[in-house]
């Protein structure tokens, strides 16, 4: 037998050639070794680092801490260069939200900053985005606009998300019943017509603001990250690994957030992230009808409303806030992507 | 009924050894690219398979079988794949310099393939008697009357009791075993003159593999048709193979007649594959188990791809390459000390 | 390998049908899948129990019974004396660390996203009582090298593995709790057959050094052998033959035994000319719908009118040495070969 290749592990005695580590793929270093090799995925063989035949799978420093999906996730996340660049970028979106006067020692709240007479103004040093209808600076206004629409973006996705999400991971865990009643209320959602259902549920709140608008964006879109999330569920729900885990005697709790959860959320990050700049896109028509955030409010999407019925004349203040909002989902999609590879193992 | 449009070869066995190679594999590489790096399949296979002949070709995941009945029906996708080097001779003419429209002509009709899994491979919203009978519709242009006429023969053919009752039924209301006869009636119904079987009867349960494998040898015992039969399955070898392929890592280690490879393996793999499967008279011991894994295809050694897992490896099969040595007129070991391990025991 | 003591593990007519319904709104029950119909036997300690059967036997359904995964329709799985047919969860829960299961696919069986670490101490989780906070990394590592694993690969995924590795990860989870029986689903059919004379090996070695019993669940005939102290066969949610594994292998008393045990190939060229070979015509019949008296008789070549009208029980048949289910039972020595 050979076994002058393969070491033969403590724990398998008197075992000639049988269970002796088959060439149990070690690799120098255990944090490098668990990012070194890849299996390819056209084999069904799984991995193999032939490169140690060694397989004595040499301790590294890092083994010593145990490991975990999501902070494994992390460290692998801190290295991507797509998750860098979005965070960088959604941490500038944030700051600006937060602390506009960062940007801008104009401030567009100000009416004393604005003068008709310098309405529809081209680019220029003194306003580097033009000026709007209103003769008001479009930067100015475009920066101070974030708070508004990323607060509206954010709020409803993350309502969505954890409506529709954790509705639809009870639909499909439990089945029966639970599942046959939140399917046909979810369909009864779906069976509106979204702007007109957006116009009803504001209209009963009367005022604009930006948790109202993100309670009628979220009442609208929370059943298609159930049914998504549903999907996923009842998918994961039937495989071995649950059933295994069932027979170790785990409760229902652990097989949902431990087992299934993990498996089933990737296709919901990306529609979270899709929807988020839906979201802002749709504050923008809710405002455009009159039911949405007013004037004197600032948002991208009441911006864009504004500028749109003189946009041959001046199309600097529709471009604009359109960039900013065209930049920001963007770099949400990308940090979603990100999360999802990440949350994957087999992609890291 | 005779569906063949080739004339029956008197012989079926080794009587075929005399008669020019059908089909010939020369030295083929197939490689993929994927997103790791370069995947090595197949690196230089060659095997022949001569009429009416079975020629198994025995091998595990990976090993790179089933990508080279691929790439000799031409069905691989280019890319990934690429075939870098090789030919695929079938009577004399290149299928692999032959443009697109040509091999159209030659698959299906000249040789054809079934595959392991036979429910997928029909198309779920078609009955199966309009996918026989299109065979014939699309490749000889015969009414549609005249189809089910024939589709109902070769289902006879191929022992689908009521054949004409079920010719309008879907695929999903087949067994198992009924589906597999199916893709079979398909794969004969232009009467090739190879038929390739990748893993035939691996899904099926051993009392109807017993009932698929009957079927195939008696179609081919009545067109003489040459079958290349793809399978890990060292049973189903030894009952109806001819010849053997042994394949490991891509590359061919072993070819020989069938009885002279369970008798004598000179491959060390072919005879701890042999040496591994349970038997009465291993009961209560434990089974020989070859060490180690397959090799990984992205990254070959320069010698021999199984040295690492092998009891009679020396220094010069991890650097040298290993050519096919000839043992005698009709076997071939891709191991240096084939001598040795003829000899047996393990090293 | 030496069974000894009394069952650890018994199993009385234990019924599973699986309701067959129809309609959208009420839901009326129109038949049902009879998936197993009246199985019983015993286990010992120790010993290893060998099923074998074609796909719709009810083998897996009588895997997913004895791990109370299922809750059968009538009958009873007594482990170590205590009833779990038909127990709540919470009952079950302290008979998990008697029972475990080791599956076919070791590629869905394993969570792609927990590590091996985390995948092999899970039981430890849910059982809290069965080690110490502290003490389970060091069991875990233990665990896999008890296995053959690399105990240092902790904090890898599943599908840094291959296939037999896999299996392994799989066998240390389910060793985890110190369980006195595992049942073992098709725990070789997924793998390569290189690897599954490891898998094998390694299954064994651990009978002997923990004194595991086995409910070996294949269709594999010759690795059902190898590996069975004694052997059940199943055909259509019934036990037509059981008995030790030179009898059922040696001496086959039941037409579906002979029949499958001729159908199995043989690795042996030599002889295949000369070799007896009954082969059954048609597909076995639905678990729905199942024939009267004999499940068998529709594709048995000795089968008469009582065949048709009497169910044949399990039973000591004369001229056998063991139980087998048929009216017209007789050894019939099939088997001069090798494997």
């Amino acid at each position: 037998m050979s076994d002058t290749t393969i070491p033969r592990t403590p724990g398998a005695p008197g075992a000639p050639g049988a269970p002796g580590a088959p060439g149990v793929p070690g690799a120098p270093g255990g944090r490098r070794a668990r990012h070194a090799k890849r299996p390819a995925q056209s084999s069904p063989q799984g991995p193999r680092s032939p490169k140690d035949p060694g397989g004595t799978g040499t301790p590294g420093a890092d083994d010593a801490r145990p490991a975990g999906l999501w902070s494994d996730a992390w460290h692998d996340l801190r290295r991507r260069p797509l998750f860098v660049a979005s965070a960088v970028l959604i941490g500038v979106i944030l700051l600006m939200a937060v602390v506009p006067q960062l940007f801008t020692s104009v401030d567009p709240y100000d009416a004393v900053n604005c003068r008709l007479g310098d309405a529809r103004q081209a680019p220029s040093a003194d306003h580097w985005f033009g000026t709007d209808n209103q003769g008001c600076d479009t930067f100015a206004r475009t920066v101070y606009g974030t708070r508004v629409s990323l607060l509206v973006g954010l709020s409803a996705t993350v309502m969505t998300v954890l409506v529709g999400g954790l509705l639809g991971l009870l639909a499909g865990f439990r089945g029966g019943w639970p599942d046959a009643l939140l399917s046909r209320v979810a369909e009864i959602f779906f069976a509106i017509p979204s702007v007109l259902g957006a116009l009803l549920i504001l209209a009963v709140f009367r005022t604009g603001t930006v948790w109202t608008v993100m309670l009628a964006l979220s009442m609208l879109a929370w059943p298609m990250t159930f049914r998504i999330m549903r999907a996923a569920v009842i998918t994961a729900k039937g495989q071995d690994y649950v059933i295994a885990a069932r027979a170790l005697g785990a409760s229902g709790g652990r097989l949902m957030f431990r087992h299934i959860l993990p498996n089933s959320v990737a296709s919901v990050i990306v529609v979270a992230t899709i929807n988020l700049g839906v979201f802002i896109a749709a504050e923008a028509g809710l405002s455009f009808l009159g039911v949405g955030i007013q004037s004197p409010s600032i948002s991208w999407g009441l911006m864009i409303a504004d500028a749109r019925p003189r946009f041959l004349e001046a199309a600097g203040p529709l471009l604009f806030p359109a960039a900013f909002l065209s930049v920001t989902v963007l770099a949400f999609i990308m940090l979603g992507d990100a999360v999802r590879d990440a949350l994957d193992p087999k992609l890291r | 009924m005779n569906v063949t449009s080739t004339p029956p070869l008197p012989a079926w066995g080794m009587g075929g050894a005399e008669n020019e190679p059908l089909l010939t594999v020369e030295d083929l590489h197939v490689e993929f690219a994927t997103r790791q790096g370069v995947v090595k399949a197949v690196n230089g296979v060659s095997y022949a398979l001569r009429p009416g002949e079975t020629l198994a070709v025995l091998g595990e995941s990976g090993s790179g079988k089933s990508v080279t009945a691929q790439a000799i029906m031409g069905i691989l996708d280019t890319p990934p794949a690429r075939i870098p080097k090789g030919r695929v001779r079938f009577r004399g003419t290149d299928l692999l310099r032959l443009s697109e429209d040509a091999r159209t002509q030659i698959r299906g009709r000249r040789i054809s393939m079934i595959f392991q899994d036979a429910l997928s491979a029909l198309n779920p919203v078609f009955t199966v008697g309009s996918q026989i009978g299109e065979m014939f519709q699309v490749h000889e242009g015969v009414s549609r009357r005249e189809a089910e006429r024939r589709a109902v023969e070769l289902m006879d053919r191929v022992r689908i009791p009521g054949a004409r009752q079920r010719l309008h039924d879907y695929p999903h209301q087949f067994s198992g075993g009924m589906r597999q006869r199916i893709m079979i009636a398909m794969a004969i119904a232009l009467g090739p003159e190879v038929l390739i079987a990748d893993e035939p009867t691996t899904a099926l349960d051993v009392t109807v593999q017993a009932q698929i494998m009957e079927l195939l040898a008696e179609v081919q015992r009545e067109s003489g048709m040459g079958l290349i039969l793809i399978t890990h399955d060292l049973g189903v070898v030894a009952d109806v193979a001819d010849k053997i392929v042994v394949m490991y890592g891509g590359r061919v280690v072993e070819n020989a007649p069938v009885r002279d490879i369970y008798r004598n393996p000179a491959h060390p793999y072919t005879r701890g594959l042999l040496e591994s499967v349970p038997r009465a008279d291993r009961k209560g011991r434990e089974l020989y188990a070859i060490a180690g894994m397959p090799p990984d295809l992205l990254d070959m050694p320069p010698g021999c791809a199984f040295a690492p897992r092998c009891p009679y490896r020396q220094d010069n099969c991890v650097t040298e390459p290993v050519p096919l040595y000839r043992i005698g007129a009709t076997r071939g070991s891709a191991c240096h000390y084939w001598r040795e391990v003829l000899d047996g025991g393990h090293g | 390998m030496a069974a000894t003591g009394s069952p650890i593990l018994e199993v009385r007519d234990l019924v599973k049908h699986f309701p067959m319904t129809q309609g959208v709104l009420v839901r009326k029950q129109i038949g049902a899948i009879r998936a197993v119909d009246g199985v019983s036997f015993d286990l010992r300690r120790g010993e290893t129990l060998g099923i074998v059967g074609e796909s719709g036997c009810g083998k897996s359904t009588l895997a997913k019974l004895l791990m109370g995964l299922e809750r059968p329709t009538s009958g009873s799985v007594r482990i170590k004396g205590r009833e779990i047919a038909g127990a709540r969860e919470s009952e079950l829960k302290g008979v998990r660390r008697t029972i475990q299961l080791v599956m076919q696919d070791p590629y869905t069986s394993l969570n792609p996203r927990m590590t091996v670490g985390d995948i092999v101490g899970e039981p430890y989780e849910i059982h809290p009582g069965a080690a110490p906070k502290g003490d389970r990394r060091r069991r875990v590592q233990a665990l896999l090298e008890m296995v053959g694993l690399n105990p240092d690969h902790i904090n890898r995924y599943p599908h840094q593995f291959s296939g037999g590795q896999r299996q392994r990860i799989g066998i240390a989870r389910g060793l985890a709790l110190q369980p006195e029986i595992i049942v073992c689903d098709e725990p070789v059919s997924a793998l390569d057959v290189s690897i599954q004379a490891q898998v094998i090996n390694l299954l064994a070695r651990l009978q002997r050094e923990l004194g595991l019993a086995y409910v070996f669940i294949a269709h594999d005939l010759s690795v059902v052998r190898h590996i069975s102290d004694r052997v059940g066969v199943m055909y259509l949610g019934k036990m037509v033959e059981l008995g030790g594994d030179a009898e059922i292998y040696g001496q086959p008393a039941h037409p579906y035994t002979q029949e499958l045990l001729s159908a199995a190939p043989v690795p042996d060229p030599d002889g295949r000319e000369r070799r007896r070979r009954i082969v059954l015509q048609g597909d076995p019949p639905s678990p729905a719908n199942p024939p009267s008296g004999c499940r068998f008789r529709t594709r048995c070549w000795k089968a008469q009118e009582i065949c048709a009208q009497q169910e044949p029980p399990l039973q000591l048949r004369p001229g056998t040495w063991h139980e087998s289910a048929c009216h017209f039972a007789e050894v019939y020595d099939i088997m001069r070969r090798p494997f």
